[in-house]
């Protein structure tokens, strides 16, 4: 048993814990250990926290002994590098925070923090969440464990990959656009993008913040409402942060779902799609329904086709505004040798961020400038309505709607990263959801056809109204138990 | 929409980016690409549809103003490149 202790999932850990048969230190040191065997091909995480790990572990073990654990308390959970941890370097996969050192910690941070939950280590991610592959870190690529040739996602891929190569058992991410959806399903793991304002952003460094929104990338469905449980609720110093609240949202996993309405979006298994992907996505569909739900295909949401626009004109525009703040006077680095102040400050920006970033910040600044506010932002806004009018609709009929996460399976390291218009069409079907502010999440579906040489996992989403994960998780977890894609693990 | 080197350059500074000759035309040619792709939306009838800013309906989110800890100054000032007597040092603004 011990031997394999990496491998859990945080619901099997910790009921071992709660019943002494293994402690959170075992588990600590076997989470550790797998990282100093396979993160060295996989390089899923920038910073790894050995000796505070083990220093949570002993606090944890000390807590469980007194009886009064909760879910998560000494199990261990990897962070994005987006999140602010006191005195723990959070970078942002960016040279200009590449030694920043925050003073607090962020809302779910606390959340982990006071339920005594192990963070072993900090991921990598694409610069600013800006990204699907995580080839825009500034520091270095992580390697698809299914396929080490292959991107494992982005922007969340650090945190998607541990969790899939069992570096951790459980992670958190940050979904602006499918940056926790996508690198789930392209590394095999579930992940659950909650509806805005579900959880706090406070001390999540701003990308898009109307789009931005923290959630669980995890080995299955019940850790996914484990999770979500810890780090969901009002959190005031978020002004967006929903005063709802919280249900349990382990009841929601009944493997009952029969009577379900659900629709098969349209728009989100295109007829002329990848037909490998297509075919997992079909067979899936026939599962939901052979499970009692009542399955209806052809749902059209027709503005899906407008939200890549509409997406690439909000996102740039509120990240240009975020992005402001890095002007080297307070943290983060710092051109000193320049002319003048704005000299600095423009070489500060020139050399600390990366192309990318520099591509949405100038998107975004264009957008928003005399003369084309109305033509673009203004205009996008529009478009947001009708992308969010039409899900509405679709939900006086059903209670879930379903589709691909991503029109590809993993692709290669190097194929897309000098072309962002190819880079960004790789959220297609992710996007719109962020526009509207819906939750949704990706569930191991299968591998794609036709790769006899490599396994590449396949994801399905299931989208619901604001504030209704409880049917997600419903309908994903039955569908996990009558399936066994999430076991299935990469070899490393 | 094609841009022109000259609007490159004006867009790098209106967003305080310094840029090499190399950047400018590759940018360029990038933005345009994704500049003609939004051209799509200008399609789309949007008469009289109200604009979304925000996904959920929270307005004039209040709190009470009370007196409640901050960080310290010691720990605000422990990521300043450049700090003195407590305070944050900056080029001259005006020179």
């Amino acid at each position: 048993m011990t031997d394999a202790l990496h491998t859990l999932t945080a619901g099997a850990a910790s009921e071992l814990l709660s019943k002494r048969e293994v402690s959170s230190l075992e588990l600590t040191r076997a989470v550790l250990d797998r990282i100093k065997a396979v993160d060295g091909n996989v390089r899923a995480y920038i910073t790894v926290l050995d000796a505070e790990a083990l220093a949570a572990a002993a606090e944890a073990d000390k807590r469980i002994a007194a009886g009064d654990a909760d879910a998560l308390t000494g199990v261990p959970v990897a962070l994005k590098d987006n999140m602010a941890t006191r005195g723990v370097l959070t970078t942002c996969g960016s040279r200009i925070l590449e030694n920043f050192v925050p003073p607090y910690d962020a809302h779910v941070v606390e959340r982990l923090r006071a339920a005594n939950a192990v963070i072993v280590g900090k991921t990598n991610m694409d610069e600013f969440a800006m990204g699907s592959s995580v080839e825009h870190s500034a520091f270095h690529p992580t390697y698809n464990p299914w396929a080490l040739g292959r991107v494992p996602g982005g922007s969340s891929g650090g945190s998607a990959a541990a969790t899939a190569a069992d570096e951790t058992l459980v992670s958190l991410g940050s979904d602006t656009g499918g940056s926790i959806r996508q690198p789930a399903a392209l590394c095999g793991v579930v992940g659950l993008k909650p509806t805005y304002g579900r959880v706090s952003r406070y001390g999540l460094v701003a990308f898009a913040s109307s789009l931005d929104q923290i959630g669980p990338i995890t080995k299955d469905v019940r850790d996914c409402a484990l999770v979500l449980n810890t780090i969901a609720g009002h959190d005031a110093r978020d002004a967006t942060s929903a005063p709802l609240a919280v249900p349990d949202f382990t009841s929601a996993l009944t493997s009952d779902i029969r009577g379900m309405r659900i629709g098969v979006a349209a728009e989100y298994v295109p007829e002329n799609n990848d037909p490998g992907v297509r075919a997992v996505i079909e067979v899936a569909v026939a599962k939901l329904a052979e499970l009692g739900a009542t399955v209806e295909w052809g749902v059209s949401l027709p503005s899906t086709s407008h939200a890549l626009a509409c997406y690439y004109i909000i996102a740039p525009s509120e990240a240009s505004a975020n992005l402001a703040r890095f002007d080297g006077v307070r943290y983060g680095y710092s051109y000193q040798d320049g002319e003048s102040m704005w000299d600095n400050m423009e070489k500060t920006r020139g050399n600390g961020f990366g192309n990318e970033v520099k591509r949405r910040i100038m998107l975004g600044t264009y957008a928003l400038s005399a003369g084309y506010y109305d033509a673009y932002y203004l205009k996008a806004l529009q478009v947001r309505t009708l992308i969010r009018q039409e899900f509405e609709q679709a939900f006086e009929k059903y209670d879930v709607l379903v589709g691909l996460v991503s029109p590809t399976p993993a692709f290669k390291l190097g194929e897309k990263v000098d072309d962002p218009m190819s880079m960004y069409l790789s959220d297609i079907f992710t996007l719109p959801i962020n526009i509207a502010g819906i939750p949704s999440i990706s569930v191991p579906a299968g591998f794609a056809d036709g790769l006899a040489e490599e396994q590449l996992p396949v994801g399905m989403q299931i989208m619901a109204r604001p504030f209704d994960e409880e049917s997600i998780l419903r309908v994903a977890y039955a569908y996990e138990q009558a399936t066994e894609w999430h076991k299935a693990k990469p070899r490393l | 929409m094609a841009l022109t080197a000259e609007e490159v350059l004006h867009i790098a500074h209106l967003a305080r980016v310094a840029m090499s000759h190399a950047d400018v035309e590759k940018f360029q040619e990038q933005l345009s690409g994704i500049l003609t792709h939004f051209e799509t939306l200008q399609a789309l009838d949007t008469e009289g549809v109200e604009p979304t800013s925000h996904p959920l309906p929270l307005e004039s989110v209040m709190r009470a103003d009370e007196v409640r800890p901050s960080l310290s100054r010691e720990d605000v000032l422990a990521n300043a490149p450049l700090a003195e007597d407590g305070l944050f040092r900056v080029r001259a603004v005006l020179e």
